[in-house]
């Protein structure tokens, strides 16, 4: 198992610490990408599929 | 199914985190909402597994990530991820951005082992915690830091982000530097 800090020296295959703008950079991007996605909304077929289960559902009940 | 009017908003308010995830664990648009679509109909028939007043998002995220890994082991023969297939997928994909960096951002984040990508995804862009991140993959919390610092430092490496002073010397160099010590 992976350490996640190093206690010595001598540790090895420990990544280095990458710097805080490295990381914000890093973290900008990764969103970027994400958010893209996400602000495509719930496309048509998830919102049709639920009306659908939806609909059965209230069929069922009435 | 009669539905819950509470439960059928959690479950279209997490659609589209939960394509951005499939996506990024599948690498293909197609592919990621079948697995959506597949996710919403497990937890319709096993919402009574969930439990009121935990987050939702969380328990979805599980099983979308629970099916695809069950889906991955069956397909192991003909999808390869690490040899490249899901590098592939992604070059294939129409450029939505435009922007270079973003898109070499994509390729350098394809080339990461599965593990770690699941994990700086769910941490670094899904907003979870480091312990959901741990619930939902099912494995230690130390785990998945563990993975997320390495996906970091390997994006990092591929991207040529940071210069020397950013990343310091690597373990390595640091240990011949003790000992040499200069």
């Amino acid at each position: 198992m992976e350490t996640a800090t190093t206690r010595n020296g001598k540790t090895t295959a420990k990544p280095a610490k990458l710097g805080r703008e490295v990381q914000a950079k890093l973290g900008q991007q990764l969103r970027a990408i994400y958010d893209d996605v996400v602000n495509q909304g719930v496309p048509d077929r998830f919102s049709e599929l639920l009306n659908r289960l939806d609909g059965n559902g209230n069929k069922d009940k009435h | 199914m009669p539905m819950d009017d509470s439960v059928r908003k959690a479950i279209l308010g997490a659609v589209p985190s939960l394509r951005a995830f499939a996506i990024s664990l599948c690498g293909n648009v197609d592919r990621a909402d079948d697995l959506v679509q597949e996710t919403v109909l497990r937890a319709l028939a096993n919402i009574d597994s969930f439990q009121p007043g935990t987050n939702m998002s969380a328990w979805l995220f599980t099983i979308l990530r629970n099916h695809f890994r069950s889906e991955y082991r069956k397909r192991r023969r003909e999808v390869e991820d690490t040899d490249g297939h899901y590098a592939d997928t992604l070059k294939s994909q129409p450029e939505q951005h435009g922007q270079v960096e973003l898109r070499e951002f994509r390729e350098a984040l394809a080339t990461l082992p599965a593990d770690q990508r699941e994990a700086l995804i769910l941490v670094g862009a899904s907003g979870f915690s480091y312990e959901e991140a741990a619930n939902i993959c099912g494995c230690a919390v130390g785990t998945i830091k563990s993975r997320v610092n390495r996906a970091r430092t390997r994006l990092a490496e591929l991207l040529s982000i940071g210069g020397v002073d950013d990343f310091g010397p690597d373990d390595q160099t640091r240990a011949v530097l003790a000992r040499g010590g200069v």
